[in-house]
């Protein structure tokens, strides 16, 4: 292709974008309206995904020592434990520091209770607090850790608990979340194509002329594509940067509502910084794919004459 | 120039449109082709700027065998053929000039020689001062100009033009006609289907009825009628 003709390509095709005015408002608004509903679906997934990593993150391994371990032996099953690879965190938690949490977490009354044991006559064991890198992974490291009383014949470790039982059903849930959410998206957007689709129809219809006199002059099937190629990118773009504006928008609003006015400071909105560019990155590429997949469509069924 | 032996072309849904036509037309030709609705015209036609193929026989236009032309050839030969229609068929959003400029970007002619040649063609149809109107802001003599300058701004041998009056009142076809007699006048042969008896009757020219499917009549210099 000529240098010139690629020009002319592009200018022609934002000519078209002007001069089909109504049609390119319809096309314009029918993707903005199918990406808005569609980011407006993905900013909740993404929160509901953050909420659930944070349930997930709350996830623990506890494991309880013996009462009568002298100090070495402690420091060997630390080091036993440490080694294990999917451990993130171990904290050795004395059973004098046990004690003073469980005084902190009682209220005035019932820590009458606890009154009258000491130091010596304290009757909680010494314990790990245990963190995993990926939390689905902490029955297995549960059990890795378990598994240092059989090589062991003092049978040091008492208990190693993660709630088990209570944090599969913790993961059944968050799993199920996002795949809820992620089958929302998808439908979303197929839902949008059959949208924009119907648009698409009514430009067809707009265009079939056009195509028949582009053919009637001689134009290769090539020349006639372009310029409907660069139009439908154009509209694809002007979609997706009104949808990412408003959405972009919209959000930055709603966290400061959330937070200041509401003080919704319990679930902690996902930042602006932290979506932003997935949010806009998607829109943009659905849009693009939109336009372009719209405007080829128009064309191609009306090429063969 | 244009050449049919034995064409024959019946549609998908039976209709039998065309049984075996044989004609030359040579280059500089000014031809007629006349006929009722529904006899077969316009399939002639169609079938000499490719718009449909022969279901039997052999055409060619310009030494293209386009019975057989392979589609992405199809563009290149359409070209060399200018079509005139009833209904102008002007892209409505295009300026006359852009709408005649257009036909010379399609062949990627370079824009200087676009611009020269499309305001040539313009004055030789007496539209240069209406370069910039809207078909919708011309008359129907006026948007028939703006087609015919189409098809000749690439100097195509051939013109097709089907029923190019039709939508025309009588002062308006008669200069319509000058201006393809012109054309034909300075090298172009011209095929013309025309329902229009005074014309045909008063510009004497090759006519050919055609009825039923089959040329019922082959004249030079022949009057319009097809009932024989």
């Amino acid at each position: 292709m000529r240098f010139s003709t690629l020009v002319r390509h592009l200018r022609e095709g934002g000519k078209n974008v002007a001069r089909n005015g109504w049609m390119t408002f319809a096309s314009v608004s029918s993707i903005t309206v199918s990406l808005f509903i569609l980011g407006v679906f993905m900013l909740l997934a993404l929160n509901v995904n953050k909420l659930a990593d944070q349930l997930d993150n709350q996830v623990q391994i506890r494991v309880y020592l013996k009462l009568d371990l002298d100090r070495p032996k402690i420091e060997e099953i630390s080091r036993t434990i440490r080694r294990i690879p999917e451990l993130k965190s171990v904290t050795f938690v004395s059973k004098a520091e046990g004690l003073k949490r469980l005084r902190d977490s009682m209220d005035e009354e019932s820590r009458v209770a606890l009154e009258g044991y000491t130091d010596e006559t304290n009757p909680l064991p010494d314990a790990f607090e245990i963190e995993v890198y990926e939390p689905q992974t902490v029955a297995f490291a549960a059990k890795k850790i378990q598994a240092i009383n059989e090589t062991d014949p003092d049978k040091p470790i008492t208990a190693v608990k993660y709630g088990a039982g209570t944090v599969e059903k913790l993961f059944r849930i968050t799993n199920a979340v996002r795949n809820i959410g992620f089958v929302i998206v998808a439908g979303l957007a197929v839902m949008a194509m059959f949208l924009i689709s119907t648009t698409i129809k009514m430009t067809i219809m707009a265009r079939r002329r056009e195509i028949a006199i582009m053919k009637m002059v001689g134009a290769t099937n090539n020349f006639i594509r372009w310029p409907f190629f660069v139009e439908g990118v154009l509209i694809g773009m002007l979609g997706s940067a009104v949808t990412t504006a408003i959405l972009l928008y919209g959000y930055s609003q709603l966290i400061t509502t959330a937070q200041q006015d509401i003080g919704l400071y319990m679930i902690e909105l996902a930042s602006l910084k932290d979506v932003g560019w997935i949010v806009t990155g998607a829109i943009v590429a659905m849009g693009l794919l939109l336009g372009i997949w719209g405007s080829t469509l128009s064309v191609r069924k009306y090429l063969k004459v | 120039m244009i050449e049919m032996q034995d064409i024959w072309k019946t549609y998908p849904d039976g209709t039998v449109a065309l049984q075996g036509i044989n004609v030359i037309i040579d280059r500089n030709e000014f031809v007629y082709v006349v006929g009722p609705s529904g006899a077969g015209k316009s399939t002639f036609m169609k079938l000499i700027y490719r718009e449909e193929v022969p279901s039997k026989g052999q055409i060619s236009v310009n030494g293209f065998n386009i019975g057989k032309l392979k589609q992405r050839k199809i563009p290149y030969v359409r070209r060399n053929i200018g079509v005139i229609f009833q209904d102008y068929r002007l892209l409505p959003k295009l300026s006359a000039y852009e709408n005649v400029a257009f036909a010379m970007e399609v062949i990627e002619a370079p824009r200087r020689q676009i611009k020269r040649r499309t305001m040539e063609v313009l004055e030789l149809v007496g539209l240069k001062h209406k370069a910039n109107s809207l078909p919708a802001q011309l008359s129907g003599g006026e948007q028939q100009r703006v087609a015919i300058a189409r098809a000749i701004v690439n100097s195509p041998a051939v013109i097709v033009a089907d029923e190019p009056t039709g939508n025309l009142d009588p002062e308006t076809s008669w200069g319509i006609m000058k201006l393809l007699e012109e054309i034909n006048f300075r090298g172009t042969t011209i095929v013309m289907a025309t329902h229009n008896k005074e014309i045909v009757n008063t510009m004497r020219k090759r006519v050919i009825a055609i009825e039923r499917g089959s040329i019922v009549r082959d004249q030079q210099r022949g009057e319009y009628g097809y009932e024989i």
